[in-house]
């Protein structure tokens, strides 16, 4: 039962309909998360007592950085059944992750980079999760540059896919290189709030923020994906049918 | 006419061609080389000739030349077999093309990387390491080179035969080299600074051993759609 | 049963649907000659039929089995030629079929020795093919298919820079190749002058 599902999800015109209805939900329960959250976050959480009101950016920093390496993830997987159920669809949603993360990552970087400001005086410090964002941003360029590299749509996608599916084996092992690293240097560390210390006003809004990033990046992905798959599948029939009835 | 070969003896033909190939052209191999020393060479020229500080710098400098000659080098794993057909044909020839190119890698490696593994300590005491750091920062490299290699090797099938790949290579390789980077330039402090350097040797150790085993399934891959 | 049947074979090259279903037919002793304009998917269907591009659609059967399920199997009775050469330039002529098909068959220099003169250029054993012509480097890859020693040949335009001469000679290798019981699929404008009829020609339009 669950495999018909996920071969009917694979057809290209079935997952066109399926994305679209998912989309404007999606979206809506992302918009309301993500206004709860920031008026959680923002206005009703207490003032931290080390870092005062500059601790609030982790609301977009900490779901921002999340998403970013969540969107990998959700990327390789992609990719990975892509090239093992030879799935154009998969490779759609696979090629459309990637700007969407890289976006993220940027995001988190630049939040992380204002965090450090008023707590260091300086807009970049080697903190192991801004240099593990640092690199997830190159894996994302290297994805998206290999892509865009290769002429032929089919190789481009298996290529790339080898790569995601490589960079997603190798990100925990970065991970782990950068923290050990940055444990014997002691380094400074921008999170300092951890979960057990931080009371329920303080973490409610990030998980309720956490949500809605997820469900915000599920309706653009979906979005571009659906975009993605009508640029492949241009010269299809199903798709007269559908411009005819829309 | 006699029978097929094991895949272990057509391994060691085909390093033994790679070899030849070599010796047929020792220029292009040496380039790497020469790149490592020269690259090393910049850093006192551009920063400090006091030896004591050099040695605080010494395992960065050496490890970031380290990396980036091998990048240099990756050019001439796959570069001319994609582009004489022979590398289709060890596709096509039924043997396991993941174990012939590990083969191939192998002997890249004794060609690229160990010259830098055995250059390393006198650079090393250029820039003011003691005698007795020089075995650590040796099997450092040693480690680390062949992990570089492996990793490289993936990287070099991905951008097969695409202009200007060179540059794309780059951004591909060097965040996988990340880990290898930070452990290798960490046991190399220790020695240098004559601590017990194990701990990161291990772990250099266990990222050689790692893609030793999957890197060159993923080059195989790679390989098979880079022929397409 | 035949030997070599592909069925209902859809490949895409991009956004180019260059082989529509096609099907063929091959058994031991026979030849099929593939023709068409330029363009029109002659080395993809060669190279589809290697295993080297990945088909939309389609089965290809070796020996009655699905080659996709032992491809080691099938490429090991396989001999490709195709628009490259795979020679190495910087090795001699005797070193590169010591090297190629030499790590498919354990080979001795004697027979390596032969099968240069089999193909006329047993004089150039010890020069280095960057230094040979192209029709000479083209015959040096015939006596590498020769020296595989395998069932099924997928040759595209072997006859490339042969000269006359070249030409009668590969028809005799391809006429023995097929009374042996070997198998043949050549892409080639060049009429097949086999003194046996059992040549079929699929033209690709």
């Amino acid at each position: 039962m669950a495999w018909t599902w996920f071969h009917r999800c694979g057809s290209p015109p079935h997952f066109y309909r399926i994305a679209g209805k998912l989309v404007p939900w999606f979206g809506t329960l992302a918009a309301l998360l993500c206004i709860g959250g920031l008026i959680g976050g923002l206005v009703l959480a207490p003032s931290d007592y080390l870092q005062g009101e500059g601790y609030r950016i982790i609301y977009v920093h900490v779901p921002a950085a999340t998403l970013s390496m969540m969107a990998y993830a959700v990327m390789a997987l992609a990719a990975a059944t892509g090239l093992i159920w030879r799935m154009n669809v998969a490779y759609a949603v696979a090629a459309s992750c990637a700007p969407i993360g890289a976006s993220f990552t940027i995001i988190a970087l630049v939040t992380g980079s204002l965090w450090g400001r008023p707590m260091w005086g300086t807009y970049w410090v080697w903190d192991p999760r801004l240099v593990t964002e640092l690199l997830l941003l190159f894996l994302y360029l290297g994805y998206m540059g290999l892509r865009s590299a290769i002429e032929e749509s089919g190789r481009a996608d298996r290529a790339s896919a080898i790569l995601a599916i490589v960079g997603v084996v190798n990100l925990p092992i970065i991970h782990y290189s950068v923290d050990w690293w940055n444990s014997l240097h002691q380094g400074h560390t921008l999170l300092k709030l951890g979960a057990p210390s931080m009371p329920p006003s303080m973490y409610v809004p990030l998980i309720a923020m956490i949500f809605g990033f997820m469900l915000y990046f599920a309706a653009v992905l979906l979005v571009r994906a659906r975009g993605e798959v009508l640029r492949r599948e241009r010269t299809a029939r199903w798709l007269l049918e559908v411009i005819g009835e829309g | 006419m006699s029978g097929p070969l094991s895949a272990g003896r057509a391994a060691l033909q085909l390093i033994r061609r790679d070899l030849h190939l070599a010796l047929r052209r020792p220029g292009e191999w040496l380039q790497p080389l020469g790149f490592f020393v020269i690259v090393t060479a910049l850093f006192p020229l551009a920063l400090d000739a006091d030896l004591s500080r050099l040695r605080d710098m010494a395992p960065g400098v050496i490890w970031v030349g380290a990396l980036l000659s091998s990048l240099l080098a990756l050019e001439l794993l796959f570069r001319e077999d994609g582009q004489d057909g022979s590398l289709e044909q060890l596709a096509v020839s039924g043997l396991s093309l993941a174990w012939l190119l590990l083969a191939k890698t192998c002997v890249h490696w004794l060609l690229t990387g160990l010259p830098l593994v055995l250059v390393a300590p006198m650079l090393a005491t250029a820039l003011g390491a003691p005698a007795a750091a020089l075995p650590g920062v040796l099997a450092a490299l040693l480690l680390g080179s062949i992990a570089l290699s492996l990793i490289g090797a993936i990287g070099a099938a991905l951008t097969l035969g695409l202009r200007r790949g060179g540059t794309l290579l780059a951004l591909i390789v060097l965040p996988l080299a990340v880990p290898v980077l930070v452990f290798g330039a960490q046991a190399t402090a220790r020695a240098i600074a004559l601590e017990p350097l194990a701990g990161p040797l291990y772990l250099l150790g266990a990222l050689a051993v790692l893609a030793a085993t999957l890197a060159p399934l993923a080059a195989a891959g790679a390989v098979r759609i880079s022929l397409e | 049963m035949m030997l070599l049947s592909a069925d209902n074979l859809h490949l895409w090259r991009g956004e180019q649907h260059v082989l529509r279903g096609l099907s063929l037919r091959l058994d031991a002793g026979e030849c099929l000659q593939v023709t068409g304009a330029n363009g029109v998917g002659k080395s993809s269907l060669l190279r589809a039929l290697c295993g080297l591009l990945p088909l939309e659609e389609g089965r290809i059967s070796w020996r009655g089995q699905d080659m996709r399920r032992d491809r080691p199997a099938y490429h090991r009775e396989l001999a490709y030629l195709g628009h490259a050469t795979g020679l190495k330039a910087d090795l001699s002529a005797a070193e590169n079929l010591r090297f190629s098909a030499g790590l498919r068959r354990a080979l001795s220099a004697a027979q390596i020795g032969a099968a240069l003169e089999r193909v006329g250029v047993g004089a150039l054993h010890a020069r280095l093919v960057r230094q040979l012509s192209a029709g000479q480097q083209r015959r040096i890859a015939l006596a590498r298919v020769l020296l595989c020693d395998c069932a099924l040949w997928i040759l595209d335009e072997p006859t490339a820079n042969l000269d006359g001469r070249g030409q009668g000679l590969f028809a005799e290798l391809l006429q023995e190749h097929l009374q042996a019981g070997g198998l043949a699929l050549v892409a080639t404008h060049q009429p097949l002058n086999l003194q046996d009829p059992r040549v079929n020609v699929l033209e690709l339009a």
